[in-house]
């Protein structure tokens, strides 16, 4: 759960004692709500950058959010903006029907790895061959979180999940699947990143990497995709802090950090 | 008021687009493919939408997607292509957002081939995808019924707030015939209640199908159920034919209704007193009209292109079972072949013995409108 700060109260004194500029609010986008996230996960997180993004272009009247089928399925209720609820992996195709009739707001979808590396591939490459006028925030936390960590395409060569049990051995069950390197090779791609949110330094980056992505959007450029590396304690039976490591040491080194793609 | 040549195909698009359809999204199958491309020009010289999916999920999906803006939005499918629409079917009729389909259904099942069908009735008048609901569904036996059922089929989606099926067969979107088009209609730039639109000085909307507690979810089932009752109630359509003084009553659907129709011009004129009565909306099955008729003939023949799926609507409604003629794969029943297939024959052919070879049919108490097989 993000946290709730009082919102500071702005000019409120004329009497010569300064006034208060607000440096760190609840953002707009998001509801004051609590969520269902498991300690230690970092969707909250995401959604926080998220709204902070939205808030700061100035654009959350005009946003439309597509949530996942995930444990990010319940984002419309956190995000403070008009929104809806995709089948397993069709959020980028409901993304394209929103935007195609609502060519002047602005869509976007998140999803998870499950979500959109596997059920979804169809509809995300074709949305990105098409140069949908999208953003997507891509959420790996190479597994299913929702349905109890079973291996998903992203999983690391030899992790153990709960449907890989003896690990994942890419000679059966397939190697990683690296999406904005995909993508980035599309036309109609404008941007494709991967970033992380283990630590503080990468959380900054993050932020920054879904400015430029929603900004390449408001720029009509092309579809931009920024591949976030989360954490998911439960599933992999960590800590939280023991969870940002893993990332940091398992995940970044199969899952390189980076642009692949940047136009604008 | 001018009548024109029109393919079935184009002309249910060209009716979907004088609705004022505001998007299109779809993917080519035969034999519905000349509404995607028919469409393919028409909607962007309007300054609409219209996008070639990647495939049926896709397309139903980018319809959800559009009609969540409350838009009229709409696709096109035959057989093979809507099974693939299914899950997108399901979760547009648990959200409650308008959507209009048009299935042109082929032979089946499985790949089949592209000849006429009725094959897809129990999937489109049962529920169309997973959970518990029935699209409207409405079945046209001519180009110009299914131009005036297309023109409707907009209103009644965002009426109901619900997904309206236009269901036909592979003869009706590849026939000409003379059709006389409604007028372009401009709509005010409509902006429902629950659309997405963005959040301006107002609380978000979600446009959602998850509900996690049983309660809640219940509670959605009740008010999709309460919403069917309606539907039921007011939007049964069928036309009867000759049945003032009908012994045989002839039940046919879409294209065979229009054979059954010619079957019963001809039986006439041997003498035989048949009428024909032609469900059009297939959900809501027009219960009332067919049980009030049955009551006045000796004998029911179900003639449909499947194996009998309306045939148990029919023996459900009449209360026993009933002849049935039925042809599979992309055959088409003849009007000879229904008039033979009539159980009571005409006088001319009554036999020395006066039975008229078929079993005898009784007025008993318990009705039954064909001998049990
Ligand atoms: C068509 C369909 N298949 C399967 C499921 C079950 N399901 C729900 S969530 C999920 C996996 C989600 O995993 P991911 O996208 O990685 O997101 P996470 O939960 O890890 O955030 C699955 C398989 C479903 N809801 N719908």
């Amino acid at each position: 759960m993000p946290p709730v700060l009082e919102r500071p109260i702005e000019n409120q004194t004329n009497n010569g004692s300064p006034v208060l500029e607000p440096v760190y609010c609840f953002p707009d986008s998001l509801r004051d709500v609590h969520t269902h996230y498991c300690p230690g996960c970092t969707h909250g997180t995401i959604h926080r950058l998220v709204a902070e993004v939205i808030d700061e272009l100035g654009i959350r009247e005009r946003t439309l959010m597509v949530a996942p089928v995930g444990c990010a399925v319940f984002a419309y209720e956190y995000f403070n903006l008009d929104s809806c609820e995709a089948a397993h992996g069709r959020a980028p195709a409901m993304a394209t029907g929103l935007k195609r009739v609502l060519p002047d707001q602005i869509v976007f979808t998140y999803q998870g790895d499950g979500d959109l590396a596997s059920i979804g591939t169809n509809e995300i490459i074709h949305a990105a061959a098409r140069g949908e006028k999208i953003t997507v925030i891509f959420v790996n936390n190479a597994v299913y979180g929702m349905t109890g960590g079973q291996m998903a395409p992203t999983s690391l060569p030899g992790q153990v999940t709960s449907s890989s049990p003896a690990g994942r051995n890419p000679a059966i069950q397939g190697h990683p699947i690296h999406i904005p390197e995909m993508l980035a090779g599309m036309p109609g791609v404008a941007y494709a990143v991967r970033r992380s949110v283990h630590s503080v330094a990468e959380i900054r980056k993050t932020k920054k990497a879904i400015r430029q992505a929603f900004q390449t959007q408001l720029d009509g450029l092309g579809l931009s995709i920024v591949e976030i590396l989360s954490s998911c304690p439960t599933n992999w039976r960590m800590d939280p802090a023991g969870a940002l490591d893993f990332i940091r040491d398992q995940m970044v080194p199969v899952f390189p950090l980076g642009d692949f793609k940047v136009i604008g | 008021m001018t009548i024109k040549l029109w393919k079935g195909n184009e002309a249910i698009a060209e009716a979907a687009v004088r609705a004022g359809a505001d998007a299109y999204f779809g993917y080519p199958i035969t034999p519905q493919t000349e509404l995607l491309e028919y469409l393919s020009s028409r909607m962007p010289a309007l300054g609409r939408v219209f996008l070639q999916a990647e495939s049926e999920i896709g397309a139903i999906h980018m319809v959800y997607g559009a009609a969540s803006a409350g838009k009229r939005a709409f696709t096109t499918s035959s057989s093979p292509g809507i099974s693939l629409m299914q899950e997108g079917l399901s979760y547009i009729a648990a959200s409650e957002v308008p959507c209009v389909l048009v299935d042109i259904m082929r032979g089946g099942p499985g790949l089949g081939n592209i000849q006429p069908s009725q094959a897809d009735y129990f999937q489109m008048t049962r529920s169309a995808g997973h959970g518990d609901y029935h699209p409207l569904v409405l079945a046209p036996a001519t180009v110009q019924e299914a131009v005036d059922l297309m023109s409707i089929s907009f209103d009644l989606a965002f009426l109901y707030r619900h997904l309206v099926v236009l269901l036909a067969d592979g003869i009706l979107g590849q026939m000409m015939e003379p059709v006389e088009m409604p007028p372009l209609r401009t709509l005010e730039d409509q902006m429902p209640g629950w659309a997405l639109t963005g959040a301006v000085g107002r609380p978000p909307r979600n446009i959602t199908s998850l509900y996690l507690g049983a309660e809640q979810l219940e509670g959605l089932n009740l008010r999709l159920q309460a919403k069917l009752a309606q539907i039921a109630a007011y939007e049964q359509r069928w036309e009867s034919y000759r049945t003032d003084d009908a012994e045989q009553l002839i039940v046919a659907f879409g294209t065979v209704g229009r054979i059954a129709r010619s079957a019963v011009d001809q039986a006439r004129e041997q003498g035989q007193r048949v009428g024909l009565f032609r469900p059009i909306s297939l959900w809501p099955f027009p219960a009332q009209p067919l049980a009030q008729l049955s009551r006045h003939v000796d004998s029911i023949l179900v003639v449909e292109m499947n194996a009998g799926q309306m045939r148990e609507d029919v023996e459900r409604i009449v209360g026993g079972p009933v002849h049935f003629l039925g042809r599979m794969g992309g055959m088409i029943p003849t009007p000879e072949e229904i008039v033979e297939a009539l159980p009571m024959k005409p006088k001319a052919q009554v036999h020395r013995n006066g039975s008229n070879g078929a079993a005898p049919v009784k007025r008993i108490k318990e009705r039954s409108y064909a001998p049990s097989a």
